[in-house]
């Protein structure tokens, strides 16, 4: 069995996108200091994050599947966290 | 005594419906208590993963016919433990009929059977509210301390004698209340899973079984990469659940990605060959509690208990994985606390505590004093590493006949430990360790 890539995975799944709202926020200055960004990468099984070339860290929270694997390796100043407003983000059918 | 006497939106507030907040939302409205249960979800079930297999024993005492009633996937009647290399694997193959006469464990699928389940809570009078999530609980500052008196959703404020939190592995709940403090990378693995569809009378053919039997894989080793956790592999009806999980302290230590070890253990041959044709159908990813005794720590204060993955109640023995038992282990003594408190009046801290004493009388709590010593033995580098390796060796000496003359068991051990990585003291340790946590 061939693999989709992670991409073609998360469109498998269904989704219901907050488009008012990201429930996910970084403090760059912090997480540049910190180092975190990639372990952020590395860690997250939906890829949400990645870094841009200015290395600021890119957030595609849309794809999140909300486990908290990144807010449980970063401190709390660096990333703020939270579930998606109710009815919001991943529906798993399956589960 | 604490006790408001103005009438409560609810007597108790249930948040989250996974498997230990509707079960004990349902034995409470069997009680006759006012119950609301809430739940972010769309729909119940539909946040939740199973990470595993439901040992069936703590829910049929809440619903005696759980087995013919609720959507179970498969019963379990074959359990696969095996140290994965990259060449090689060395595994304990147990299959036994006797494990489906009377039914021992089942397969679920979370978003089926959390619907279930909150269906028979509607049923017994609970109201179930979906789509709505709990920002935070509601608090009083009482002459005994913090009070908890409710809920806070977006504008909403609902008030109850009793706040049950059941809101998962993250539990923001407790902790934003200062209850429970964020837990440590090395208590927390990430399950990362697959649901991949097959044929029915393909998934018996290979797993070897027979009607709605079903099989239950656990792998150490090369599975992994390397990084403490394992792979697990579980038959639905006409899927298969597979994929890893990964401790997140070693994970972050070893610099591996999560995607990377998913992979690489569903492409693993030993895997593939059971998952070829399939087609996934659902991916996802949830955190898991690994740290044994030490992360239940508090569980309940004034007005509130904790209860299920919220409260750290997984349990990994190194054979098995329990986690969907004990969240009902757990509501079944939070209902029966939380309603003597309300009946006496008083939910107070003090009134509270009885849940941790009912918790800890029962199997659940037991289960979880018995293996407190498995999470620091499961953080022994080697079990993930070196003794696939070394199983292997002594394994290829004995079967692999080159022609040469065959030695001594006692000789062909001893050769296979000098070529392996393992040192005979840390064998000796680890075996100790692995015992004393057994």
């Amino acid at each position: 069995m061939k693999l989709p890539s992670v991409t073609d995975r998360l469109a498998r799944n269904r989704f219901v996108l907050d488009e008012a709202e990201s429930h996910i926020h970084i403090n760059q200055e912090l997480a540049a200091l910190t180092n975190i960004a990639d372990a952020l990468i590395a860690c997250c099984p939906a890829q949400v994050y990645s870094k841009a070339e200015d290395g600021t860290i890119l957030v595609e929270y849309a794809a999140c599947l909300e486990c908290g694997t990144c807010t449980t390796i970063a401190d709390d100043a660096v990333l703020s966290w939270h579930y998606p407003r109710g009815g919001f983000g991943i529906q798993f059918r399956e589960g | 005594m604490t006790w408001k006497t103005e009438e409560p939106d609810f007597e108790v507030i249930v948040i989250g419906a996974g498997v230990a907040g509707s079960v004990a939302a349902y034995q409470l409205a069997k009680q006759g208590r006012s119950v609301l249960l809430i739940e972010r979800g769309e729909a119940p079930g539909s946040k939740n993963l199973s990470g595993g297999i439901l040992y069936c024993n703590e829910m049929e005492k809440v619903f005696p016919d759980f087995l013919n009633q609720a959507p179970i996937e498969r019963r379990i009647t074959r359990n696969y433990v095996s140290f994965l290399n990259q060449d090689s694997s060395f595994a304990i193959d147990y299959q036994d009929t006797r494990l489906a006469h009377p039914v021992n464990a089942v397969t679920v699928l979370r978003a089926k059977l959390d619907a279930w389940l909150a269906d028979q809570c509607t049923d017994t009078g609970v109201m179930v509210m979906p789509g709505v999530r709990v920002d935070a609980v509601l608090t009083e500052t009482t002459d005994d301390g913090t009070q908890v008196v409710g809920v806070q959703a977006g504008e909403d404020k609902l008030t109850a004698h009793v706040v049950i939190a059941a809101d998962g592995a993250n539990s923001f709940i407790s902790r934003a209340v200062g209850l429970r403090p964020k837990p440590k990378q090395n208590q927390m693995a990430v399950g990362v899973k697959g649901v991949i569809s097959l044929p029915r009378r393909t998934i018996e053919d290979r797993f070897s079984l027979s009607g709605d039997q079903g099989a239950a894989f656990a792998v150490v080793g090369d599975c992994t990469q390397g990084v403490g956790g394992g792979g697990f592999c579980y038959t639905n009806l006409d899927s298969v659940s597979i994929g890893v999980v990964l401790r997140l302290d070693d994970l972050v230590a070893k610099k591996k990605a999560a995607t990377r070890v998913f992979d690489h253990f569903l492409s693993h041959p030993l895997m593939a060959a059971y998952l070829e044709g399939g087609e996934l159908r659902e991916y996802g990813c949830h955190l898991v509690a690994e740290g044994g005794l030490d992360m239940v720590g508090d569980i309940h204060m004034g007005g509130l208990v904790v209860v299920g993955d919220a409260a750290g109640l997984t349990l990994n023995t190194g054979l098995t994985v329990r986690g969907m038992d004990l969240a009902v282990g757990s509501a079944i003594a939070a209902a029966k606390a939380v309603g003597t408190a309300i009946e006496r009046q008083d939910v107070g801290a003090q009134a509270l505590s009885v849940y941790r004493d009912l918790l800890f009388a029962s199997t659940t709590g037991k289960d979880m004093e018995r293996f407190a010593r498995m999470p620091e033995f499961l953080e022994r580098e080697r079990l993930y590493s070196k003794y696939g390796d070394l199983l292997a060796r002594i394994m290829h000496h004995i079967f692999n006949h080159d022609g040469t003359p065959r030695e001594p068991a006692v000789k062909v051990a001893a050769n296979a430990f000098s070529r392996s990585k393992v040192k005979i003291g840390q064998l000796l340790s680890d075996g100790l360790a692995g015992v004393r946590a057994l």
